[in-house]
Parts: C-alpha cells; structure tokens; sequence
C-alpha cells in the first residue's frame, strides 16, 4: 500500500524543493487580521487515453498537469490565484495575489497543523496507468471491438476507449488541515452504430471508477459493456417516435437516477442556499418529496467514481442525509459557506483542479431503496413511458425546471412494457416531481461509473443511483399524440 | 492621440517579443521531437493571463487571477501518431513529454490517414493582422466597480426583483503558437473581456432567475454596463409567472438567444470527425437542399475582432472565407487535414472547429417574426442535450413566451419543443435581422413551422 505522504514528497514537494515548512510559511504570510481563512492546494496528475477506432488503435493522449492553487478569504470574499509553476516563486506570487482581497498588512501568523492523521483510504493509492501494460491494454481494446462486432452484423462502427488518472493532492490550511490524498480514476466506454435499411442508431455504454484497470477484466466487465451498448443501438433501431405530453413515468435503477441529481441535487448545494438563490432556500425540515423518498449524498464508498477519501479541502467525506422520508434534513456543504451558514462542513467541497475554486458538489448521490416490487410497478401504469437509460440533463435551482433525456425508453400499455421509444427529454419542476413519487421499487443500484457533473465551468465525476421509481406525471417531449 | 500611438507602439513591441518567444518554443520542441526519432511532429503552445472579478449586493465576492500555460505535440513514426500535453514548462518536462508521445506512437497501428496537413496548404507570407490584441489593463478596483454599477442596473431595474446571483467582470489575454515539420510557425495574441450580470425575481416557489452578458476582443466593443444589467432585469421579471401551455403543434421561434445552437448543431453535423464515424443524420449532406434557397450560411474567419477569428486552423492549414450553406445547398464540409483523408477530401482549414458564421437574413426585426408566428411559441432558453446527432431527433426543454393573434400573451415554462432537424431546417420559414452580440455564429432570430410543444 503506497502511503499518500511518500508520494506528497515524491510527487509535489520534492521536485519543488518545497517542504510542509515552507508552505506553512507561505500560508502564514497570508494571514492577517482581516482573514478568515486560507488554504494552499497542490495537485499533481498524470492521465492517459487510448482509443480504438475502426479497428485500429489509432489514438494515444498522455497528460501531466501540476499546480498550486491558493485562497484567501475574508468574510464572504475570496481571492484565489493559481500557479502553474510548483517552485515557491509561483507560489508566493500567487499568495501575495490571494490575500489582496483583503486589502491588509497584518503580522504573519504561525499556522498550528492539527495532525497529519488521515481517514482510511477508500481506494489505492496505486498508480492506474501501470495497472496494466500498455500492450495489454491495446490487446483489451481489440478484445472488446471483436466482441461487439461479432455481437450482431449490424453493427457497422465501434469505437471503445480507456482511460486512467493518477493524481495526488495535498491541502494545507489555516485552520491546522494537513491533509492528502493518491485519487486513481479510470474509465472505459464502449460506442457502436447499427445501420438497417438506411436507419442508423447509437449505443453507447461503459463505467469505471477509482480503482484499475484490472476492474475491466474482472468478470469481462469491458465485454458486458460492449453487449450492453450493441444491444441499446439495436433497441433504438426498431423505436417508434416518443409520445408527447404529461403522463406517468417509471423510471429503471441505476444511471437515471441522474433524476435526483438534477431534481433536488443542484438545489441542495450550499452556496445557492446560503446565497437564497435555490428554490430550496429556507424550506429545511418541510416536506419537499413524497414520503417515499430518502435521498443521501455520500462520498465515503469505497472505490467509486464520485468518492472521495477527503475533498479538495482536506475535509473527510461522509453521508450525508438531504431528503429523509420526504423531509428536507440537509445541505452539501464547502467549508466557506458552511462557516457562513453556522454549520459543519460535510466533505462537499470539491473542485476541478489547482486552478479553480472549491465549491459545495455532489459526489454519489441516490434514492434508498423501497419497498415495491419493480414489476408490480409496471403493471400499475395505464399509459406511460419507461426510461431505463439517460443521456444526461440540467437544472435551473431557481425555478427548479429540470429537464433530463432520455435514450433508451418504452411505452407503457396496460401495464406492459411494449415498443421502444425514439429518445426523449423530460421536462419537471424539482420539489413537484419528487411529490408525485407514488411507488419507490427495492431494487437499487447505483451507475456503472459515467457521471461528470458541470457547474459554474467546473467538471468533477460523480455517481447517481436508484431503484425503479414511479413519477405520476411528468411531461415527456416526443413528437407523437 | 498621440499618446495613444505611443502606446500602441510600444504594445505591438511587447508583443511581437511575446510571440517570438512562444515561437522559439515551438521551434525548440520540434528540434527535440526530431532528434528523438519522430517523423515529423506539430507542435502547439500557449500562455494566457486573466482576471475575473465578482460582485454580489455591491461587494465584492471573489477576485480570481488566472495564469496559464501549456503545450502538446503530436508526434509521427511512419503513418503511426502518438500525442502528449503538459503544463509544465521546464526542459525536463518537455523531454519527457516529447519521449511519452513517441512511446504511444510505437504502440499505435498504422493509419493511412495519420499525418501532417500537406505543406502547399500553411499560410505563406507575414499572416493577416486580425486586430485580436487589445488589453483592457483595467485592476480589481476598476472590474469591481464595473460589475457593481451592472449589478446595481440590474436591481434596480424593478422593484420584484429580489435578489442577485452576482455581476461578474473578465478580462483575458492569451497567446498561443501553432509550429509543424514542414517549418511553418505562426502564432496569434488575443484578449477577450467581458461582463455578465445574473438576478432573481419573485419570492419562494415562483422564483425566475435569468442573466445577460456582454462580451468582445476590445473594452470599447462592450455594451454599456447599464445597458446589460437593464437588460437582465428586464428579462428576468418577464418570466414571473410563467406556466406550461397545453401540447400542441405550433410553430416556434428561436429568439437571437438561443438560435445560434440551432446552426452549432449543423456544423456538428456536418465535421469530418462525425462523417467519418457515420454519426451524422447529415451523411451524404454535400450538394443536398438543406435550407430553403434563399439561405446562406457563410464563414469569415478573418473578421477584424472577431471572436472566431484566427489566420490558420489547429492542423497549421491557412484559413480562407467560404460557403457551407448556398441558396439552401449544403456546400462544404468542415473538415480537418485527417478527417478529410478519411473521407476522400480535402481539408476545409476547420481542424479545431468553425471561425465566425454568419447567416443571412429575411429583413424582419423581432416583432415582425412575431407577428409573423401568429400563434405559438417564441423561445427565448433551451435546456438540456436533447439532440441526437446521428439521428437528428431533437428534444429539449424550453421557455419563452406563449404569441397569439401575433402578440406575446404570456410567459411558458416546463414545456419541451421537438421535430427533427432535417425537418427544422427544411421547415425554416424565416430569419430574422435581429442579430444580438458578436459572437463564432451569428444569427438573428430563426422561425421553424410545424414542431411538437409538449406541455400540460
């Protein structure tokens, strides 16, 4: 097990001739008697991408990225600049830009470290990219391409990629955070086209996570994602136009649950609560869901896309309860905007990389399963739609509009799943659509580990899951009557 | 006046030395590429620097000082390719980059198309001056007080509105040099600074939230600051109240605001990458009456200021004005030098994407679009990516306002508007002259008969 501190000194400090000293020093030299707080972020990532296309692998990105990122913060302003250059010249000019938010002179102060304890890690702190040798991992991009191709001779494309992050960070900050953490991150995604008749359809699925590349290989996980995606594409060959209009909407375990995040996730985050900008803002302890629904925010599994051993603050993941029985119970929350808010951060503070700021981000967040058979579910729907997969969706947290798209969906007909449907958007207010939740099944699932979440131009993975839910009513835009 | 030379002078002097250096750059890593074995290799660097100063209820909330800087080859055994990036600048890191770009291209197949773009096709002669570079020099202080006066525009615009998400002032200079084994170089300074404004009407579950923006090469290509909190104002109280509408057939116009995504998913359509992978509804598009015939759709990348702007593409390929769209005929493709080899063609100078589009228009403002409706859906924002490329199936949610009798009647939300856009396009029944902003693609408002509102 490699320990997070070696590869700090291996990684960051060392080729930077940087010390944990010099750091403190330069955090101390920040701090005044107008700042509140201050944090020091360094990140160093290696990241690789193959791809395979046509048949050929014809296509190989590799990635260094390294810097140090640095905040000031004084009431409810923060400075923050970044450096591209570890060595402490970029830093300290990057500090001395940080700390003009405050416009002060104040003595430095000495920064008192907590402890360099750190929780236990939820993933290794191996290096993903050697997981496999670079010839094997061409070898399981042909194997996967052979797999789908031989599938079905409908397939005329296939396009399959691999890819792996290595990154270690260290966070230091003025209220005693030391902290560090080894992030592996890969991803595998399988892509074919189906022509028939001049009719040509995509499929498209994968996963991944913070562990290796050996998870690919581990019961042809990679191979299933290729049967997963040709069988998609073939669906949608034989898809009729998608109805339009309101109607009852049941939605498959696992990767809709993109629902939550878009439904109520966005607008649970707390800089839009503390800034009254959410349609959430100020309901805490109503009811904002069915009394079905229990929704938690948790970044403490183990090896999943979204988690996180501590966040880009230093500050330990956990779970998180937003939504219990239908009552709002909870928040996501950075360190800046719990302390303006008077509570406890709860390891959502999450951000792109050293040259962007941290903000309150989801990480895996689902519904707990219920107690409904998903069959039992079906068959109480009239006339409506099944959606069992998504492309991805967007929230507006002020109105609380939120639409999410569906592609892989199928009509509902007297409680029979009957022809698939063309792709779809569906289009819902956050707190209504949570309040028309009328059966919640037992079968939850989380994603296979796809999710990236944008939001003010910063992307981070995430995870989403549920089990098969029923939405009473919910407007879906097809084209048909 | 004088004065104003004066520094202009001295500006185009820090500046040629900057694109000198980067180019030197560019030059070196291409020496080091070539002693290391590689073929031939293209390589791209850039260094930017910014500003982005927040305000929210007058103070001020962030202050974000940006530095970047970073470089990627990509390398050639043979027909094999491998490529790298880092934004590390020292030597090591360039030799070590350099050295993982030629060891990926060992592993990689070989490629009939995989390669430079031909020689005959880089710029030759000094490149066009584009007039990109034109520093704002503004500080903290100064962009504050910007974004407040914005702000404060915004607020006050009406008394239902209720709070502010923030005003937001930017200023950017980046400069980046593009270099190949053929020996072509060239390099490009631009700034880009602009201001945006974003405020919240109403109160509990009926708040509206919407924004307006401003953004341009040069300070003086700006809209007045109070112009654009004014304007979020305006269309933030607009949508109070707002309510779905009931599922109909109608026809929809896309307003200024979002029209523009209509034609971006059009060059999506219609780029190399996605003829290529069959992922286009839009194969076989060349010489295929796409639009009605009195549309044209043409690209300009050498637009004084522009913000799509540039003399040469991400392949080194000069860039050159041109029709995708004429009399309604699909015209070009938008291709780069690999994605054209894979399809039989030549390279359209669009390696990296379209410079400045511009499509003509009907000669009617918005309120003749309006009339011209009659009865439907003006929309004014799109939500989510509804869009099936290789299909063309179009789905997304939107908002505007409900017309009827040719006036708008009231605010819509929750409602989603679909068709496919062969159809959208074919079904184009009029542009508008009402372009808004300077912006990669410029369109006025686009009227399109016959799609699907879902809604209550």
């Amino acid at each position: 097990m490699i320990d997070a501190w070696d590869l700090v000194r291996e990684r960051l400090l060392a080729p930077a001739e940087l010390d944990e000293r010099a750091l403190e020093v330069v955090l101390g030299s920040m701090l005044g008697p107008r700042i509140d707080y201050a944090d020091v972020y360094l990140q160093y990532s290696r990241s690789e991408s193959w791809v395979l296309e046509d048949g050929i692998v014809r296509d190989g990105h590799f990635s260094i990225d390294q810097g140090v990122g640095v905040r000031a913060i004084s009431g409810e302003k923060t400075g923050f600049a970044y450096s591209d250059e570890l060595l402490r010249p970029g830093l300290e000019k990057a500090a001395v830009a940080a700390r003009q938010i405050a416009r002060t002179g104040g003595e430095a102060k000495a920064v008192a470290v907590a402890g360099r304890q750190l929780p236990r890690p939820l993933y290794s702190g191996d290096d993903p990219l050697a997981s496999l040798s670079d010839a094997d991992k061409i070898a399981l991009l042909h194997r996967v391409d052979a797999h789908a191709r031989a599938l079905d001779s409908r397939i005329s494309q296939v396009t399959v990629s691999l890819a792996a992050v290595h990154e270690v960070v260290m966070v230091l900050a003025s209220d005693g955070t030391l902290a560090a953490d080894v992030r592996p991150l890969v991803r595998c995604n399988v892509s074919v086209i189906a022509e028939q008749g001049g009719r040509r359809e995509r499929g498209s699925s994968g996963g991944g996570g913070r562990l290796d590349y050996g998870m690919f290989l581990h019961d042809d996980l990679a191979l299933s994602w290729a049967e997963e995606a040709v069988r998609t594409a073939l669906v949608n060959l034989d898809a009729v136009a998608a109805p339009a209009g309101t109607m009852p909407v049941v939605l498959g375990p696992g990767w809709p649950g993109v629902l939550l995040h878009e439904a109520v996730g966005h607008g649970l985050e707390g800089d839009f609560n503390r800034k009254g900008t959410s349609t959430f803002a100020g309901r805490m302890g109503e009811q904002v869901a069915s009394k079905l629904c229990t929704v938690v925010d948790e970044g403490s599994i183990a090896g999943r896309r979204g988690s996180l051993t501590v966040d880009d603050e230093g500050t330990p993941t956990q779970r998180t309860v937003l939504i219990e029985d239908g009552i709002l119970r909870g928040y996501m929350q950075d360190k800046h905007n719990a302390r303006l808010m008077g509570v406890a951060p709860t390891g959502n503070g999450r951000r792109q990389s050293y040259a962007h700021l941290p903000m309150p981000r989801m990480t895996n967040t689902y519904m707990l399963a219920g107690a409904h058979d998903p069959a039992e579910i079906l068959a109480s729907v009239k006339r409506g739609l099944y959606a069992v997969n998504f492309g991805g969706g967007s929230v507006d947290i002020t109105s609380g509009k939120f639409v999410f798209s569906a592609t892989e969906a199928y009509l509902i007909e007297d409680g029979k799943v009957t022809a698939p449907v063309r792709g779809a958007t569906l289009i819902g207010n956050g707190p209504e659509v949570m309040n028309r939740i009328s059966m919640v099944g037992n079968d939850l699932g989380l994603d296979s580990g796809v999710g990236v979440c944008g939001k003010d131009g910063q992307s981070v993975p995430v995870g989403v899951g549920q089990p098969t839910l029923r939405v009473d009513a919910v407007t879906v835009g097809g084209t048909a009557n | 006046m004088t004065q104003e030379q004066g520094r202009s002078t001295l500006r185009e002097r820090t500046t040629s030395k900057e694109r000198a250096a980067l180019e030197d750059r560019v030059a070196r890593i291409l020496e080091i590429a070539r002693a290391r074995g590689a073929d031939s290799a293209e390589v791209a660097v850039s260094r930017s620097e910014g500003l982005a100063v927040n305000v929210r209820h007058g103070e001020v909330e962030t202050v974000e000082q940006t530095r970047d800087q970073g470089f990627s080859i990509t390398v050639y055994l043979g027909r094999r390719k491998g490529s790298a990036s880092t934004s590390d600048a020292s030597l090591a890191a360039i030799e070590a980059t350099v050295a993982k770009a030629l060891n990926i291209a060992r592993y990689m197949a070989e490629d009939p198309a995989a390669g430079l773009a031909d020689a005959a096709l880089m710029p030759t002669g000094p490149l066009p001056d584009l007039d990109l570079d034109h520093p704002w020099g503004i500080d903290v202080g100064e962009a504050a007080e910007l974004a407040r006066i914005c702000e404060a525009a915004a607020l006050g615009y009406d008394e239902r509105i209720t709070n502010s998400d923030g005003s937001t002032t930017t200023s950017g200079r980046s400069c980046h040099a593009y270099g190949n084994s053929h020996g072509f170089i060239g390099s490009e300074v631009a700034t880009r600074h602009g201001l945006s404004v974003a405020v919240i009407a109403g109160r509990d579950g009926g708040m509206q939230r919407d924004y307006a923006f401003t953004v341009g090469r040069s300070a003086s290509a700006l809209e007045a600051v109070e112009a654009v909190g004014r304007r979020a104002g305006e269309r933030t109280v607009a949508k109070l109240g707002a309510r779905p509408v009931p599922t109909a057939r109608v026809p929809v116009l896309f307003s200024h605001d979002v029209a523009a995504g209509l034609l971006g998913h059009l060059v999506s359509a219609i780029s190399g990458g996605n003829l290529y992978r069959r992922s286009s509804f839009l194969l076989d598009g060349l010489g295929q009456q796409l639009f009605p015939q009195r549309v044209q759709i043409e690209e300009w990348p050498h637009l004084l200021q522009g913000l799509g702007s540039a003399a040469f593409d991400s392949d080194g390929v000069a860039t050159a004005p041109k029709h995708l769209v004429r009399d309604g005929v699909l015209s070009s493709y938008v291709l780069s030098a690999y994605s054209a080899r894979r399809l039989g063609l030549v390279t359209t100078g669009n390696a990296g994407g379209v410079h400045n589009l511009r499509i003509s228009d009907d000669g009617l403002d918005l309120p003749a679009l309006i009339s011209r409706l009659g009865r439907g859906l003006l929309v004014t924002e799109l939500m989510g990516q509804g869009v099936n490329g290789v299909t063309g199936d179009y789905s997304r949610g939107a908002a505007g306002f409900w017309v009827e009798n040719g006036q708008v009647s009231h605010p819509v939300q929750e409602v989603t508007v679909a068709s496919n856009l062969r159809d959208m396009y074919r079904n184009l029944d009029a542009i508008g002259n009402d372009t808004l902003r300077p912006g990669n693609i410029v369109c006025g408002s686009l009227l399109i008969d016959g799609m699907t509102l879902s809604g209550s």
